[in-house]
């Protein structure tokens, strides 16, 4: 089956530094695959260079069989994949409704964005309660939700999430981790950077093994899971 | 008490046109990290298309609106030709771009129009003055008071409940994110500018109907003290720029009005002494920037 997205020896470079050094991965649709990785080793890099957020040095990508590689970060939700950023990063200032509506902003057709929003409120009722208040004065799991929430409003097919569970409650975590398994049921394909990587493996099809801006490794979770002893010293434990 | 209510109405036309500027420079300001001097410029523009009107006998309800949109379709065209093309650069690189602008126009004013003050004629009610609950108030400051509010009630519904005023929100607070929803650089930047620009605009068309001449500098006092007004605010927060242009108002006209005779010519001092007061006991100004604030958590 073709791939959904798929990075040809990928490239990014902050001034001198090489953060990415050529990184090839193919995540296929209806998968959830993680990009594990001690911290600094070029996870949201590669995530930021997919979304359009820094620039690709070198090598290509492809979503659905495009070439997507130079397109501009606000072009990239038009094409079908959005990126739910490393720390959150809601719109403070904007109440809980207007994240979502700007959410949608890529979305032309009204209805389409109606039913995006009903979707969204009906997977986070949460949401729903808090609509009107300032997104600042979430607590940091809501947040979380309203990030996946938002990134969800343009009805994307791949979805890359950086770090959903960073920072929450066990508790939280779990219910994240519950929900990106009832997205990719609901067909949407997911992308996931986690840390933790025990419950990431847990919900994973494939994982990818990232270290010093290169693919180290990569195979099903549960094989991944198996070697448990080498991701565990890799990564220092949990 | 009278005089205190007359100098408060005096206080509310000329804070108003302040916190019009100090808006447009906040707008654009709160979005890329530009403080553009060249948005007196703006000003003289309007200024200049009011005088233009009245020598070819265009009405001035006309007038008005062309002047504004002439001020709209300047700032836009500055920011494709000035700074679009160093729009990643420091807010240095900016600063000192602003200030080139500034200049360029302010030359081709001076040579391509007259380098002296030109009288601009304005409809006649403008000069005259009606008396409301024993008041004596210039028809020109109830225009400027008036048109003050219609700006401020329609920026705030503009940037409350229009998609594209609440995607100048959200580009303000997180530009990279909000490019990553598919809102354009392009069009909230040239946004940003052509509100600017429309607020420089009224502003320009207030401040004429008050002296009824333009000249080449004459946006750079409006503007000077707008900065002054956006940065007690809170600089690129619009409310604070709204409260610091009427707080600034109230003081300069205050101070004309009450300051002892011979205190009169160090009123200005006296003033920013007072600014600089307020901006000791609120170091991020009357209303700090939002993004200051979770800066600050």
């Amino acid at each position: 089956m073709a791939a959904l997205l798929k990075l040809e020896s990928c490239k990014v470079r902050y001034g001198a530094v090489q953060a990415v050094r050529g990184v090839s991965l193919e995540i296929r649709k209806g998968e959830i695959v993680a990009l594990l990785g001690a911290n600094g080793a070029g996870k949201s890099s590669t995530m930021n260079a997919i979304a359009g957020l820094v620039p690709v040095a070198d090598g290509k990508v492809w979503f659905e069989g495009r070439d997507i590689t130079a397109l501009a970060p606000e072009e990239i939700p038009v094409s079908g994949l959005t990126l739910s950023p490393e720390g959150r990063r809601v719109f403070g200032t904007l109440s809980v409704d207007d994240n979502l509506r700007m959410g949608a902003y890529a979305v032309r057709d009204k209805a389409v964005a109606k039913r995006a929003r009903e979707r969204v409120l009906d997977l986070f009722p949460i949401l729903a309660e808090r609509r009107t208040q300032y997104a600042g004065t979430l607590s940091g799991g809501q947040q979380q939700m309203l990030a996946i929430g938002r990134a969800l409003m343009c009805n994307p097919r791949l979805l890359l999430l950086d770090e959903p569970s960073l920072g929450l409650a066990p508790l939280i975590v779990r219910q994240v981790f519950d929900l990106i398994k009832k997205l990719r049921d609901e067909g949407v394909t997911v992308f996931l950077v986690e840390q933790n990587v025990a419950g990431a493996l847990a919900i994973a099809d494939r994982a990818y093994m990232m270290g010093s801006g290169v693919i180290q490794r990569e195979g099903a979770a549960d094989d991944m899971k198996r070697s448990g002893a080498m991701v565990a010293s890799y990564l220092g434990g949990h | 008490m009278d005089i205190a209510l007359q100098q408060i109405l005096n206080a509310a036309a000329l804070g108003g046109i302040y916190a019009l500027l100090a808006l447009g420079l906040a707008v654009v300001f709160s979005i890329m990290g530009l403080i553009n001097f060249a948005h007196g410029e703006l000003m003289t523009i309007a200024g200049y298309v009011l005088m233009f009107c009245g020598i070819a006998g265009i009405p001035f309800a006309l007038g008005v609106p062309l002047a504004i949109v002439a001020a709209a379709l300047s700032a836009m065209a500055m920011e494709r030709i000035a700074f679009r093309p160093l729009r990643n650069a420091s807010g240095a690189t900016l600063l000192v771009t602003s200030f080139a602008v500034a200049m360029i126009l302010q030359v081709l004013f001076q040579n391509l129009i007259s380098a002296r003050s030109q009288p601009v004629i304005l409809p006649a009610l403008l000069g005259q003055s009606v008396t409301v609950f024993g008041l004596v108030i210039g028809v020109n400051k109830i225009f400027a008071i008036i048109a003050t509010l219609v700006m401020l009630v329609a920026l705030e519904a503009f940037m409350s409940r229009q998609r594209h005023g609440i995607a100048m929100r959200a580009a303000a607070e997180d530009f990279a994110i909000a490019r990553l929803m598919g809102i354009r650089a392009n069009t909230v930047i040239s946004g940003a500018f052509a509100l600017s620009g429309m607020l420089a605009g009224v502003a320009a068309v207030l401040w004429v109907s008050q002296r009824a001449s333009v000249d080449p500098l004459m946006g750079f006092t409006p503007v000077l003290k707008a900065f002054i007004a956006a940065i007690l605010g809170g600089l690129g927060s619009l409310r604070g720029a709204v409260a610091g242009g009427f707080v600034l108002g109230l003081i300069e006209v205050f101070l004309a009005a009450f300051l002892p005779a011979s205190w009169q010519e160090f009123r200005e001092p006296i003033g920013l002494a007072l600014v600089v007061a307020l901006l000791i006991l609120r170091p991020n100004g009357l209303i700090p920037a939002a993004t200051l604030q979770a800066q600050k958590v």
